[in-house]
Parts: structure tokens; C-alpha cells; sequence
């Protein structure tokens, strides 16, 4: 008989078979089950709150001073690029009649992307109880505020006339025209504009227990009076943290819908137009994905150095820099996935342009280069991370990340440039080259993240401390006391790097 | 002579009572103190009263009696209101008072409208949560008569504390002192107002 009858005998389990392990087998599957701590070396809330305090209450560091130097000067060639266009016209950058986007709106959706993952890191894992994210998810909602603001630099001055860009707007003008509400580009005003205010929101309500408690700590009059406006007079009692984490499943929840509408709409910039290469209903997930490993690869660019400079290594075990590793190799997955699938398609759609697009022009086009490196950045380098002496090991994971990183930035040339140069006529075929405008824009980006980065540092708590609290063992009441079996020695409190 | 001004907030143990009393707060040691003592002043029968935390501790609103939030109705109705009034800029200004022809696409395209509708029901409700969190937390204040108490410093910090407002309707000052002591409160403060 097949399948299970009231007569059928249920073999009992083998425990003999269990029984062969020895003591040492044992102890090592018990360690592996058992969960890292959130925070490391038994810490507890005092510590927590000191020592993510202490990078506003300490002295100024010598290489904030050289950072912000370097980041700001390099933003202000963005600033320089920028007033150059304005001036001139969008003529200044490297776009021509075949080519009619380019590292524009690469930049664009590199950044954007960059800025996904911190909501998804936020929000998601927040929302799937990943209670290890309370560890990082500061530093990715502060990433994901300044990607967005340094994306929305393009299509500020991408448009050409800026003093004209109120007609993006929904607000009735002299000729009588109004935004075509079905044009994709519209959609994205609104997807932008609606992901950078919601990400505020977001940023700025987990700051607030936070600012309250910068508030009663600091001893700078300025400084105390700034963080008591900005906290809104939080004062921590428990009916309003009922309100409180109502309010935050609730964000979470409407950030996660923006996140997969504004993946959407970005890519369905793309995905209605006609353009070979473009034209493909995967380009919803594709960018999503895409989105989210860009993000991973960021975040840990942050972490790693963060970490070591100012002595987070208890806060941001790691545990943390493992898991990101592992989304990031998960996402390295998918997106080699969608990669073949792009080729896939492009095979069984059985439209000429587009099998021109994918095999002749993508792999042996004049832009073959960037498609080699996408590859092999994207799907080939962070297969490293399937070993855990590589996670584990944060400034080697570092360097692997690197890779991604600029092939995402390649990625996102490859769909745009390398779709576009190439149209339906053969007399229409262009090529894009940047120009040194283009170069100085897209670089001094960098210094404008970079730069408001290490402004929030210097000035905000980097870290949620509230959150870091709630999850330590001994905020739990309900939490039975340690267990200390005989013969054992107490947890100690390990002062490793205090 | 000029009089001399009670401080705003004393000991218990001191005697010295602020002119205008506002409430009277105890310390207590941790998350699981705290916990057994808000379910000891909830058994008092005491309303106006809160337990102070530096993080949410899960389940003291349960063990406090208070009741659940609401800030879920203005992420529901905020969306709704966003949905709607997104829906009535679209159709009123894309159907009716500037129609354009754009590709032949028919004035009222439902489908096209879909993104915008729903970014705009996302950016009210996230606003309209904001707001109604904030609202309902009595925020923003820039004074309350807890800051003058120097030890309350510490709750957003490392310190628990329990305080019994003057305006519960079974307030006595002997009856707080007695249930905050007994629930195993230190540092009993008389915390004041100004007049």
C-alpha cells in the first residue's frame, strides 16, 4: 500500500541512529543552531546608547575634516557641471539624435536604485520580523534619502529649460496645458517625488526616539535645542510608543508598495517604448532586482568602513555584513537569471531587431566591453561570496563588492546606451561617447552623497538606538534569566575595543 | 525679603511640596520591574497615569490596560483621500477640462491612470499616518512638566519610570505614594507645574 491506512505500521524513529554522534559532533551542531546575538560581547542598553553617542559627543575626527573636504569639493564639480548645462544648454553632454539618453539617465537609475535598498532593508525586513536589520537599517534609510536626492539631480536639468520644469507639475499654466497623466515619464515625476517624501517620512519617524534621547544627553546648548525641536518633544512613555509602532508597520507597509511602484514605473520608462532591447515585460523584476543588489553592494561600501572608524564592530557584527553578503549573492542570482532570460526571449520572440540588438550588437557591438565587464562584475565576481571565510572576512567582502557596484552602474549603460545606439535604420546609427561635462556631473554626485553622508554622521545617531535596545536580550520582561550550567564560566563582558 | 520658590520637583522623602503639584513619578530598575509594577498600578484602577521607557517594551501597553492605537484608521482613510483626490485631478483635468489627444489614446484611460493613482494614494497616507501618530502623541511640545524632574533625563536612556498624574480621578497623594512604593518604585518624586 501506497499510501497510509489505519493498518499501516508507522515505523518508529531511529534515535540509535542519532546516538552515533559523539559529544564533540553534538556541541558543534548545538553552536551552529544557536542564533548569533543581535549585539555581540553581552552589551548592554547603557553601552548601546553610549557608544552610538559617542560619534556625535566625541571630538571631531581628523578624517571627518579630510572627508568632507574631498567630498565637498568633488560636489561642487556637480555644482560646476550643472550651472555649465544651465548656462548652455543640454548640448554640453554627449547625447546625440540616436543616442538621445544616455549617462543621464544611467546616473538616474543608478542612483534610484541605490536608494531602493535601503527601503527594502527598512521596510521589508521589518516587516518579515528580521529582527537583525535594527542594526543597519539607519545607515540604509539615510543611504536611500541622499541616492534619491543625488538621482533627482537628472531629471532636474535633464529637461533642458529648468526654469520650465514647473510644467512637470499638475498645475494649471498660461497655455493651458496640462501633464499627460497616461505618459510614463509623468509617472515618474510622481514616483520619484512620492519616493523621496515617503523616504523621508520614513527616515525621519524612526529618528525621533532617537533625537529625543541625543536631546536629554548632549551637553552643546545649540545642539540640545536643535534636537529637541527636530524630536518633536518625544518623551518615551508608553502610550505613545503604542502609537509609535503602529505607526511604523504602517509606513513599512506603504513603503514596500512605493518600492515595487516606483521599481515599475522606472523600468516601464523604458519597457512601453518600442526600442529593442527595452521592450520586455521582464524589465518590471529586472530593475527591482537590479535595484536591491546596487543598494546591498552600497550599503555594505558604507558599513564596513563605518564599523571600523568608530568602533561599531559589537553593533554591526558580523553577522550583518554576512547576511547583506548573502542578499547580495542572492541577488547576483537573479539578476544572472534575468540576464539569460533577456536572451532567451530575445531568441524566441522571433523579431529581427531584437535578436540584433542582443546577439550581434550587445556581444560584439562597439559597447561589447561594457557588456563583457557587466557580466563579469555582476554575475561571475560575486559568486566569491558563496564561501563564508569571504562574508565573514568584512574587508575582503569589501573589495568583492566593489565589483558589483560598478557593474550595476555598467548594467544600467548597457540597457540604455548600448539599446538606443543602434536604432531601426542603419543611417540612424550613432555612437555616445561622454563628454567631460557628462564625467563631471556623474563624479561629483559622489561627493554630494558622500558629503551629506558624513554630515548625518557627524550630527545624527548613525545607528537606531531605540531599536538596537528593544531587541537586546534583557529589554525582553519576559526573557527567563541566562542558564548557567555547572562547571561553565558566566558569559563575561568582554571589553575587546571600548 | 523675596520668597523663597519651592523647587519644581522634590523627593518624596523631603516633604517639600511644589505649589502646583502635576504628578508624582517613581524609578524603577528594569524592563522586568517595571512590567510586574504597571500591572500592579493597573489593578489600583488608576487612568491618567504612564509608564516611561527608553524603547517599546512589547506587551506594557496590555500589562498598563491601556487600550490599542488607531493609527491605522489614518493610514486607511489618508490613502482613500489620497486615491480620491487623485482620481479627481486625473479625470477632471485629462476628461473634461483639457482634454488632449494624445496618440488617438481615449480621454479617460483608466489603466494609464493606475501608477499616479496609486503613488498619490501612497504619499497621503504616509503623510496622513505621520501626522495622526503625531497627533495623537500629543507632539509637538517644547515643555513638559516631567523635563524639570532631573532625574527623567535618563528615560530616554537607561532609567524606567512610572508617574501618576493629579488629574486621575482616584488621586490621592497618599494613595500614589503607597502604590508606587509598594509596586517597588525608588527615587518617589512630587514633580510640578508652573503656576
Amino acid at each position: 500500500m501506497g499510501y497510509l491506512t489505519p493498518s499501516t505500521k508507522i515505523t518508529p524513529p531511529r534515535w540509535d541512529l542519532l546516538a552515533r554522534h559523539d559529544d564533540n559532533e553534538r556541541a558543534q551542531a548545538e553552536k551552529d543552531i544557536i542564533r548569533e546575538p543581535y549585539v555581540t560581547n553581552n552589551r548592554d542598553a547603557t553601552w548601546v546608547g553610549d557608544r552610538i553617542a559617542s560619534a556625535i559627543e566625541n571630538p571631531t575626527p581628523l578624517w571627518w575634516f579630510i572627508g568632507v573636504s574631498i567630498s565637498g569639493a568633488v560636489a561642487g564639480l556637480a555644482g560646476l557641471g550643472i550651472l555649465y548645462l544651465i548656462l548652455t544648454g543640454v548640448g554640453v553632454w554627449g547625447e546625440n539624435n540616436s543616442a538621445n539618453w544616455a549617462w543621464d539617465i544611467t546616473n538616474f537609475v543608478f542612483w534610484i536604485g541605490i536608494g531602493h535598498a535601503g527601503t527594502m532593508i527598512a521596510a521589508i525586513l521589518y516587516l518579515t520580523r528580521q529582527r537583525w536589520a535594527t542594526g543597519i537599517n539607519r545607515a540604509a534609510e539615510t543611504m536611500t534619502v541622499f541616492a534619491v536626492m543625488c538621482a533627482g539631480v537628472y531629471p532636474g536639468v535633464h529637461i533642458g529649460r529648468v526654469w520650465m520644469a514647473w510644467y512637470l507639475a499638475p498645475i494649471p499654466n498660461g497655455n493651458a496645458i496640462w501633464p499627460n497623466f497616461r505618459s510614463p515619464l509623468l509617472w515618474d515625476v510622481f514616483a520619484v517625488s512620492t519616493y523621496l517624501s515617503v523616504s523621508i517620512v520614513f527616515w525621519y519617524v524612526g529618528l525621533i526616539p532617537d533625537m529625543a534621547a541625543m536631546r536629554d544627553r548632549v551637553k552643546n546648548k545649540i545642539l540640545k535645542y536643535v534636537y529637541a525641536v527636530l524630536c518633536l518633544g518625544w518623551r518615551g512613555s508608553a502610550r505613545q510608543w503604542v502609537n509609535y509602532e503602529y505607526c511604523y508597520p504602517m509606513l513599512a507597509g506603504i513603503a514596500t508598495l512605493l518600492v515595487i511602484s516606483t521599481c515599475t514605473v522606472v523600468s516601464s520608462d523604458f519597457s512601453t517604448s518600442v526600442v529593442p532591447g527595452w521592450h520586455g515585460t521582464i524589465f518590471l523584476p529586472y530593475f527591482g532586482v537590479g535595484a536591491i543588489y546596487g543598494g546591498f553592494c552600497m550599503l555594505i561600501t558604507l558599513l564596513v568602513p563605518l564599523r571600523e572608524l568608530y568602533k561599531f564592530q559589537d553593533l554591526i557584527t558580523l553577522r550583518h555584513i554576512d547576511l547583506c553578503c548573502r542578499y547580495v549573492l542572492l541577488m547576483a542570482c537573479l539578476i544572472t537569471y534575468i540576464y539569460l532570460m533577456e536572451f532567451f526571449v530575445a531568441y524566441t520572440g522571433g523579431s529581427p531587431n531584437e535578436r540584433f540588438t542582443f546577439f550581434r550588437d550587445r556581444i560584439f557591438g562597439p559597447y561589447s566591453m561594457t557588456w563583457v565587464c557587466m557580466l563579469l562584475f555582476n554575475s561571475v565576481i560575486p559568486m566569491l561570496l558563496w564561501s563564508k571565510k569571504i562574508r565573514r572576512n568584512p574587508w575582503v567582502a569589501f573589495t568583492v563588492i566593489i565589483f558589483p557596484s560598478i557593474g550595476m552602474w555598467l548594467e544600467r549603460f548597457v540597457i540604455i546606451v548600448s539599446s538606443v545606439h543602434r536604432d531601426y535604420l542603419p543611417s540612424a546609427w550613432g555612437m555616445f561617447y561622454p563628454t567631460y561635462v557628462d564625467i563631471l556631473t556623474f563624479t561629483g554626485t559622489f561627493g554630494i552623497f558622500f558629503l551629506c553622508y558624513l554630515l548625518f554622521i557627524r550630527f545624527m545617531p548613525m545607528i537606531a538606538i531605540a531599536e538596537i535596545r528593544a531587541v537586546l536580550p534583557e529589554s525582553n520582561p519576559h526573557t527567563p534569566p541566562a542558564v548557567v550550567r555547572d562547571g561553565e564560566p558566566e558569559p563575561a563582558k568582554e571589553e575587546t575595543h571600548a | 525679603m523675596p520668597e523663597v520658590k519651592p523647587p519644581l520637583s522634590s523627593s518624596v522623602d523631603s516633604g517639600i511640596m511644589p505649589r502646583k503639584l502635576y504628578a508624582i513619578g517613581a524609578e524603577f530598575a528594569g524592563p522586568k520591574e517595571l512590567f510586574a509594577a504597571a500591572e500592579k498600578v493597573r489593578d489600583k484602577g488608576y487612568k491618567n497615569w504612564d509608564c516611561y521607557t527608553p524603547f517599546y517594551i512589547h506587551g506594557l501597553d496590555q500589562a498598563m490596560g491601556a487600550g490599542k492605537s488607531y493609527v491605522n484608521l489614518f493610514t486607511f482613510f489618508g490613502g482613500m483621500g489620497g486615491l480620491v483626490g487623485a482620481f479627481l485631478l486625473i479625470v477632471i483635468t485629462s476628461v473634461y477640462v483639457y482634454p488632449i489627444n494624445t496618440q488617438g489614446k481615449p480621454y479617460f484611460s483608466l489603466p494609464g491612470f493606475v501608477p499616479i493613482l496609486d503613488l498619490v494614494m501612497i504619499l497621503a497616507s504616509a503623510f496622513v499616518t505621520l501626522f495622526g501618530m503625531i497627533a495623537l502623541n500629543g507632539m509637538p511640545r517644547l515643555q513638559h512638566p516631567l523635563w524639570d524632574w532631573e532625574a527623567f533625563t535618563r528615560a530616554t536612556h537607561d532609567k524606567f519610570f512610572i508617574v501618576i498624574e493629579v488629574f486621575d480621578p482616584k488621586f490621592s497623594e497618599k494613595g500614589a505614594i503607597d502604590a508606587l512604593r509598594e509596586a517597588g518604585g525608588t527615587n518617589l518624586t512630587y514633580i510640578g507645574e508652573d503656576e
